[in-house]
């Protein structure tokens, strides 16, 4: 049989099989049958699956204490010297390296299993698209990136992970890219990240200066006393006072985390790619935009618990965004008109909780909500997705209706999901959602208010959503009507099998008050402990049970009220909603446009940008090229202009003039020498005449003699 | 015997004649002519002296001088043809590629 620990020391195939498939098929995949494309990319996000539920559970067989499974694979960056702030000198380190701890099940599982099922969908929904192997090549990347990003031991890995998932969030979003629109959705996805991302790296390094760690805790490590961790840093500081409860590096670090968080999950004010988002195909939008990536943000920050139980002031900030993207998202779905975008909207709403949770302080309960939520909305998506394929297309749900019988699996998983997501009892929302509102409660009453609302909101869309698209008459094209079918197994099965967990998966954490012992709070507890060991600021509040049985009267009473509320306008039709709109035209057009916030983004950044490009590109083209180049080439010119003008008359105008000086004095000489040799014998005639006459005394006497 | 004097007179006059031919002549012909006149005056008094002295030296001279005329109404005939060859002209005047 399997040895024990045989998978908690193979945790690094995890990601490892996504992976693998995912450079065949970006490498041979065009030249793979369809089949083979399926099989080996489903098969290995199944194999993650199985190697992730059998790592789990052989960290379940340990105390609840000791379930730290921490592996280093290889030193990442070698250990370099590195000045912390306040001057100590340490070794940094950071290694490539898997940990599973409760929290990391939680996500192993969910990002496996949910992501498993999608894959195995997408095989239906997919099969008659085009690239359909670069669509497996990118999910199962896209897996691979994920798996590391919840598997990794230390921020530097999981920041690896990070922008792992959003350049194939990228990738996906614009998978069909010769549609302007999906590539400039997914060119929008990837710059509002990047400026969550910058947020994120700013806090990683520093938390690297100030506590001298990456890693996240050291335990389960050989030697976890001489290995460093975020965790054990920060409790020795603590110990030692060096931080106290509150301090501003720690709030800095908190909120520069967050900045990142916003960004990847989608909070205000970085939410605009996410409704955007949709271009890219319906599963796509399961898995990563409902499911696991858009998660990432609030794993990140329940991972980082033990910083944020330090600074309040963050975990305030944390909870108001998360409540109000909570309920400004809620709003923009209520008038949505594309099925997606309602579910897309709604996804945004729903991180708000989780938010709100995490702010709280009610770590647990957000990471439940998490899971419960990745169950029911990636349903809704696949639903979604069921329902256009049926539709050949259309995502309008204007002209939608009357689904209700003619693709009944779609239509009654639908339901489940809708059910779950408005809260109520018993399926999984209810319980989640509930575990958030009670947390609020107590600790941030207005916030509560906030949520409370929002909860009745989710559930009037979500139902108006269902009405529209399964209950009454068709408003579908005739053509489009004629070719209603339900979706093959491939993508109902599925479907079922995330109805059943939305369902049922909330039961995990059935709560005190209603006879249960909320196993799965229970189990993340060794996890979110923080580094308090008094009871500090923020704890996690225990109410009596009459006024816990009463928040969970009042959410569902507020979820029946949207219901009943969705039913008269959208079935009963006692009041019309073409009469509400009218009647508050601002109103009607303010959330139909969004809030105009995208206008607004286009006009006070966008434009903006590119009026500096421009610019720049004025400045380039005038005082770069103007004043420099063309300046430095006029400057050149100039220069060799005078040194052409010295050459020409300084040092040849000294040989010129020597050589005419020259010329000029030869001028008497020259006229002696006419080159006729008949003047030379006269010359040296007259030399002879002159000589004759000057010696001629001489002459007379030699003669004198002869004679 | 005539006086040295003669001679002499015969002597300078041919000389005479050979340098106012050398100075004032274009022909390069009619010069290297005068040119030999002024050798031959030489030789006359080199002849006369050797006559009156008794002294053999002077006509042994004369002699050399003979054949060095010889030789230099060749070579400088030969100068002229090739001149000639390349210019077409024996006229002095003309003859000034030495000019600066």
């Amino acid at each position: 049989m399997i040895p024990a620990g045989y998978f908690l020391v193979h945790l690094w195939l995890i990601p490892l099989f996504p992976l693998a498939t995912a450079a065949l098929m970006l490498i041979i995949g065009k030249r793979l049958p369809k089949a083979g494309v399926s099989l080996l990319c489903v098969g290995s996000v199944g194999l993650s699956f199985i190697y992730a539920a059998g790592a789990v559970l052989q960290l379940l067989a340990a105390e609840p204490e000791h379930r730290v499974a921490q592996q280093i694979l290889f030193e990442w960056l070698t250990p370099g010297p590195m000045q912390m702030t306040g001057g100590r000198a340490i070794q940094f380190v950071a290694d490539w390296g898997f940990l599973l701890d409760p929290l990391s099940c939680v996500m192993v599982l969910v990002v496996t299993g949910v992501g498993f099922l999608i894959h195995v969908y997408s095989v239906g929904y997919m099969g008659h698209e085009g690239g359909y192997y670069r669509f497996f090549g990118y999910m199962n990347l896209f897996m691979f990136a994920m798996l590391t990003l919840v598997l990794a031991n230390n921020m530097l890995l999981m920041f690896v992970g990070w922008e792992g998932v959003g350049l194939c969030s990228y990738l996906l979003i614009g998978f069909y890219f010769l549609k302007k629109s999906a590539s400039d959705a997914g060119k929008k996805a990837f710059i509002v990240n990047r400026i969550g991302d910058a947020g994120f790296i700013l806090g990683i390094l520093l938390t690297a200066v100030t506590l001298g760690a990456i890693r996240f805790t050291s335990q389960g490590l050989p030697d976890a006393e001489g290995a460093s961790g975020i965790l054990q840093a920060l409790k020795a500081a603590v110990d030692t006072h060096a931080l106290a409860n509150g301090a501003p590096v720690l709030t800095g670090i908190a909120l520069l985390l967050f900045v990142g968080a916003m960004g990847k999950s989608a909070q205000i004010p970085l939410y605009v790619w996410l409704p955007d988002a949709m271009e890219g195909p319906t599963p796509v939008s399961a898995l990563i935009h409902a499911a696991t990536m858009v998660t990432a943000g609030v794993y990140m920050v329940a991972r980082m618990n033990a910083v944020y139980q330090l600074a309040p002031f963050a975990m305030d900030v944390v909870a108001v965004v998360g409540a109000t993207t909570a309920i400004f998202a809620a709003s923009m779905a209520l008038v949505q008109n594309d099925i997606k975008k309602v579910l897309a909207y709604s996804t945004i709403s729903q991180l708000g909780y989780m938010f709100l949770a995490l702010g709280v302080g009610a770590f647990a309960a957000g990471i439940f909500h998490l899971m419960t939520h990745a169950f029911f909305k990636a349903l809704l998506f696949l639903g979604a997705g069921s329902v256009i394929h049926a539709m050949s297309g259309e995502q309008d749900i204007r002209k939608m209706g009357g689904l209700w019988e003619k693709i009944p699996i779609t239509a009654k998983t639908f339901a489940v999901a809708t059910l779950a997501i408005a809260g109520i009892f018993p399926f999984a929302g209810f319980f989640s959602k509930d575990e958030i509102l009670g947390q609020a409660f107590d600790r941030f009453f207005f916030l509560w208010i906030v949520g409370f609302i929002t909860a009745g909101m989710t559930a009037f869309y979500m139902f108006r959503l269902l009405f529209l698209t399964f209950f009454g008459y068709s408003r579908a094209d005739e053509h489009v009507e004629k070719h209603i079918h339900e979706s093959p197994p491939a993508m109902t099965v599925p479907l079922m099998i995330l109805a059943a967990l939305s369902i049922i998966g909330g039961w995990i954490g059935w709560p005190g008050s209603l006879g249960g012992e909320n196993r799965f709070e229970r189990f993340l507890e060794p996890v979110l402990a923080g580094v308090l060991t008094e009871t500090g600021a923020v704890k996690i509040a225990h109410h009596a049970l009459a006024k816990e049985i009463f928040l969970m009267v009042a959410s569902l009473a507020i979820a029946g009220g949207g219901i009943w509320l969705a039913y008269q306008f959208y079935r009963t039709k006692r009041f019309a909603p073409e009469l509400v709109a009218a009647k508050w035209p601002k109103v009607y057009q303010l959330l139909l446009h969004k809030y105009f916030v995208d206008e607004i983004y286009d006009a006070a950044v966008v434009d903006r940008t590119k009026d500096l490009g421009t610019l720049l590109g004025r400045f380039d083209a005038n005082v770069i090229d103007g004043v420099g180049v063309n300046g430095a080439g006029w400057l050149a010119r100039f220069g060799s202009t005078l040194s052409m003008w010295w050459d020409k008359w300084i040092i040849d105008g000294l040989l010129n003039f020597s050589a005419k000086m020259m010329q000029l004095f030869s001028y008497p000489v020259r006229l002696l020498q006419t080159g006729l040799f008949s003047s030379y014998a006269m010359l040296i005639l007259a030399g002879l005449v002159v000589l004759l006459v000057y010696y001629g005394h001489h002459v007379q006497v030699l003669l004198r003699s002869v004679r | 015997m005539l006086p040295i004097g003669h001679y002499l007179f015969l002597s300078l006059a041919l000389f005479i004649i050979g340098v106012i031919g050398v100075v004032t002549r274009r022909n390069v012909i009619v010069v290297l002519m005068s040119i030999e006149l002024i050798l031959n005056a030489v030789n006359i008094n080199l002849v006369a002296f050797s006559r009156l002295y008794g002294d053999v030296a002077g006509q042994v001279f004369a002699l050399f001088i003979i054949a060095d005329a010889a030789a230099e109404a060749a070579v400088g005939l030969g100068i002229i043809i090739a001149f000639f060859r390349n210019r077409e002209t024996v006229l002095a005047d003309e003859m000034d590629l030495l000019k600066w």
